[in-house]
């Protein structure tokens, strides 16, 4: 039997999170009643001309340069012809031969430490279409709703380069995380803002022809897009196990079934007759504006990565506080600590109370300085790390410097020799049984004694302490 | 000759009438109304006249402002048609189409929005071939509109209506648009001057695309003065409109002299070849003759692939239509057919609204653009265009302007070439050349043929229009067309 490589090519829309939209001055913004954004631009009445978004180009130049294309010196509108109730002039306004930026690529890093890069070949503006209305309308009637008509898009295609549904997924999270780190879209998929259909085709393993592309469409989220992949892979390979052909067409993923299923052949190309766009001239892109944009990039998730893993982090850590810009950007104001020591008291200790308590990293009460200020109080041995975690659960809760809490509650940690010693002694002297338990070999006793040291002390010895006087008591 | 009537007057002739108190603009305003409500039935220019009370009302403001001492525009109190191809807000704008019947756009043209603020009044919306495609006003879903000179004849087209308005004493002055002459021609047709203005001069905000890449709004009047107002009125720079030119409007009453001494003007051979008539030719020579006796060196020039105009422009203008005409799905405004799906409901709302030569047009532009074909035809039409440009930009190296006629014939009979496609597209021949190079041409009448008029045509580099006028108006004042009017008895004048 023949081994099949996927072959899988992503191509994503984002939208951008202008204030207006591509053409027009209408609002962008989401949730609004239907059809209260929109003017005669938009809604393609006759006559009306399209004006180029300054906000929008900018935002598509940081997404393009965050990939590392190349952006366009001249770049030119195109119409893409074709008809559809909720597109209003009959065409979009669309990139075609001259896109803002081609070339590019990202670095999908796996959760074993592999690196996958994927070349991007073009990334593209265009504008949205109107939403069909199926709710709210008379039955055997359907409405349109252009609120989102002319927002703002950038397509980004990119190379096959992708041979598994895992690392779709993974490359489409990546490409996610760049995306936010330019802050020009929020890029939720469920809500539309990230949308992706992918080229799938199948070939034997080990050639380099391509197979007959079948494209999937209708993936909602990260977990969708590898399902998807997965099943249409496994749904190819059958086909071509059983001497089928292959059928070129477009496919949809059904979420409830956990299938794809055809919606359109494609044996006919698709021609949506492309030309240049008369109302818009050429936009050329200066050398210093796309500098100037370039500049003022933040850091991007890449460079992130390296940095956290330089200072001592896993990959995993890293890439946690990679994916969550606010987190990361918290951790990143921990400072005067150990990096894998911050790390752990802010991905385990902080978020996981704040998850338990429904808040999030950007509303807690504990400030970035505080928590550094706590672990250095138990990095000092001022208090233990039991005390540290009771006393953060305080800071979560009401707020308040660590050093503040550990005063009014008392809990400095007993690190004098000489008040320990005697409650060591006591606990030995009323153990006498595990003394000797431990004295014939059973290493086990020796954590029971520190134990009971430390329940004797209500939790406040210092353990590193009790466990020199312990061995010191025992010894002689 | 006793005192004119007031609707025989030219702009500038009423607005000194008003300034100086001599007519109020409710008079003039009522002139015009009650002689379009006269005329209009054996014409037929406009597809909708404003109720006469809202125009003497606004005409009356003007009048109360003026005695109050207001400044005023400098089209206050007079009136203005539109052709209804033009966006008015609340006023139906049908582009004499079935498929637009109905509609009321929600907003105004930046044409309509400036005019008003200059203090027009405007009086109707006139008719045009359906979509502006056509070159006698025959293609109107409404009917055709006739030719004063003759009502046995077209007005020319597609702004036949606009024309033929101003020619009748209709109203003073109308807004046209000219996407291979349909400013021009008519003109030329109906013996008025018309302008077509540089590509990017006047905003295209509001004006129903035809051919985007062509069209361009621009003013009729009776002499070039009118003109030059109404120009200096509508021009300028516009933020909705992206192909509109950051170009400062100079003042182009400036233009107006009668001396043309150190003018270069040239002709170029090809504008005056096959399928001009021999009169036409004639009128326009002797036009030329004039020109160099006010002082310009006229010499002959070559414009090499103007020849191949008419076949670019007749794939560049239907692609582009193919496309701005895509919207009218009946989805958001317009009738709308029964269909049992959007497809069939779309196919039948087209089917029914559109006419034969704009269906003929949407068909031959969705070919040009389709896969496979595109290199071959629009691509290829492109080309041809830039190499255009180029012989004008090389002629305009050597001259100021340049001359040739509007059209190669007088006015036409109604109906000789509405089953002809290709005898309808050529009567383009001399104007589409200044649409593919996106430069100004100006219309003005040069004389009669067989009791037609014949219009000259001066073309000016971009952002020329300052000469042309000049050309224009010195012509206009040595010819002796000038005060010609249509024989008003023919209708009853
Ligand atoms: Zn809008």
């Amino acid at each position: 039997m023949t081994d099949f490589e996927p072959v899988i090519g992503l191509e994503v829309h984002v939208e951008l999170r202008t204030r207006s939209k591509m053409f027009c001055g209408c609002s962008a913004d989401f949730g609004a009643p239907p059809n209260t954004h929109v003017c005669p631009v938009c809604l393609g009445l006759p006559g009306a001309l399209p004006v180029v978004n300054r906000q929008a180009v900018v935002y598509a130049m940081r997404a393009a340069l965050a990939l590392h294309g190349e952006v366009a010196e001249e770049t030119r509108f195109d119409r893409k012809n074709y008809h559809y109730p909720d597109l209003p002039k009959g065409y979009q306004i669309s990139q075609y031969q001259h896109p803002i930026s081609t070339g590019g690529h990202l670095d999908v890093h796996r959760p074993d430490g592999s690196v996958l890069p994927v070349r991007i070949r073009r990334l593209h503006m265009e504008e949205d279409t109107g939403k069909s209305l199926h709710e709210g309308v008379p039955a055997g009637q359907s409405g349109v709703d252009f609120n989102r008509c002319g927002v703002p898009l950038i397509e980004i295609v990119m190379e096959a380069d992708v041979h598994s549904p895992e690392d779709a997924r993974l490359t489409l999270q990546t490409l996610r995380t760049i995306i936010l780190y330019t802050g020009v879209s929020d890029v939720r998929m469920e809500e539309g803002s990230l949308r992706c259909d992918a080229n799938v085709s199948l070939r034997p393993a080990g050639t380099t022809a391509f197979g007959t592309l079948v494209e999937v469409k209708n993936m909602n989220s990260f977990r969708s897009v590898q399902r998807a992949l997965e099943y249409e892979v496994r749904r190819q390979t059958a086909a071509l196990e059983a001497g089928e052909r292959i059928a070129r067409e477009t496919r949809h993923w059904d979420e409830r079934r956990g299938i794809t299923f055809s919606s359109r052949s494609k044996e006919e190309a698709d021609d949506y007759r492309y030309f240049p766009e008369p109302d818009l001239g050429a936009l050329r892109i200066e050398r210093a504006w796309a500098a100037a944009v370039s500049a003022t990039l933040p850091e991007l998730p890449e460079v992130r990565h390296g940095r956290y893993v330089a200072a001592g982090l896993t990959a995993y850590d890293a890439g946690v506080l990679v994916e969550d810009p606010p987190l990361g950007d918290y951790f990143d104001r921990v400072s005067g600590v150990a990096a894998r020591t911050a790390c752990s008291w802010v991905t385990v200790e902080l978020l996981g109370r704040l998850n338990a308590r429904g808040e999030s990293i950007g509303d807690t009460r504990v400030s970035p300085e505080w928590l550094a200020d706590l672990v250095r109080l138990v990095e000092a041995g001022t208090i233990s790390a039991k005390q540290g975690k009771d006393v953060l659960d305080v800071m979560v809760a009401e707020g308040g410097a660590p050093e503040a809490i550990v005063r009014a509650r008392g809990l400095t940690q007993i690190s004098d020799e000489g008040a320990l010693s005697g409650t060591v002694r006591e606990v030995l002297a009323a153990n006498a049984a595990v003394v000797s338990d431990f004295r014939a070999g059973k290493d086990k006793a020796f954590g029971f004694l520190v134990g009971q040291v430390m329940k004797a002390t209500r939790g406040q010895a210092n353990p590193a302490l009790v466990n020199s006087l312990l061995r010191k008591e025992l010894e002689s | 000759m006793s005192q004119p009537q007031l609707w025989e007057m030219p702009l500038h002739a009423l607005h000194r009438l008003l300034a100086s108190g001599a007519a109020r603009a409710e008079e003039v305003c009522a002139a015009f109304w009650d002689r379009a409500a006269e005329q209009d039935p054996h014409l037929h220019a406009f597809l909708s006249v404003r109720p006469r009370e809202e125009v003497l009302a606004e005409a009356a403001a003007v009048d109360r402002a003026r005695a109050a001492g207001t400044a005023l525009g400098p089209l206050a109190g007079l009136p203005v048609a539109l052709k209804d191809n033009l966006s008015t807000a609340g006023w139906e704008t049908t582009c004499a189409s079935r498929i637009l019947r109905g509609y009321r756009p929600p907003y105004d043209a930046t044409v309509v929005s400036r005019l008003r603020q200059a203090g027009a009044i405007f009086l109707g919306k006139t008719n045009l071939d359906e979509f502006a495609m056509g070159s006698s006003t025959e293609h109107s879903a409404f009917g055709p509109t006739r030719n004063p000179w003759d009502l046995g004849r077209v007005p020319g087209g597609s702004s036949g209506g606009s024309a033929a308005a101003v020619a009748a004493g209709l109203c003073p002055a109308a807004l046209g648009s000219d996407t291979g002459g349909s400013i021009r021609q008519p003109a030329a047709l109906c013996g008025v001057v018309g302008l077509k203005p540089t590509y990017g001069r006047v905003s295209r905000y509001g004006l129903v695309a035809f051919a985007s890449s062509l069209d361009q709004i621009g003013p009729f009047a009776l002499d070039v003065a009118d003109v030059a107002t109404l120009l200096g009125a509508i021009a300028g720079p516009d933020p909705s409109d992206a192909t509109s030119a950051r170009v400062a409007v100079p003042d182009y009453s400036e233009a107006l002299q009668s001396d043309l001494s150190g003018l270069r003007i040239g002709a170029p051979r090809e504008l005056f070849g096959e399928g001009v008539d021999e009169d036409v030719r004639a009128s326009v020579a002797a036009a030329i003759d004039l020109l160099g006796e006010l002082g310009a060196s006229v010499g002959e020039c070559s414009l090499p692939h103007v020849g191949y105009s008419l076949d670019v422009y007749y794939v560049i203008a239907p692609a582009e239509a193919s496309s701005n005409l895509a919207r009218y799905d009946g989805v958001r405004y317009g009738p709308r057919a029964a269909g049992d799906d959007y497809v069939s409901q779309f196919a039948a709302t087209r089917g029914e609204g559109f006419g034969a030569e704009v269906r003929r047009r949407i068909m031959l532009g969705t070919y040009a653009l389709s896969a496979g074909y595109y290199d071959a035809y629009y691509d290829r039409a492109q080309r041809v265009r830039t190499l255009i440009r180029r012989d004008f930009a090389e002629a305009f190296e050597r001259f100021d302007a340049l001359v040739a006629p509007t059209s190669p014939t007088v006015a036409f009979p109604l109906g000789s070439r509405v089953e002809d496609p290709l005898a309808m597209y050529a009567s383009d021949i001399c104007s589409v050349p200044a649409n593919l190079a996106g430069l100004p041409a100006l219309s003005v009448p040069c004389g009669l043929s067989n009791g037609l008029p014949v219009g000259l045509q001066i073309i000016g580099p971009a952002f020329g229009e300052m000469t042309i006028l000049r050309v224009g108006a010195a012509f206009e004042q040595a010819s002796d067309f000038q005060g010609k009017r249509p024989p008003m008895a023919v209708l009853g004048g």
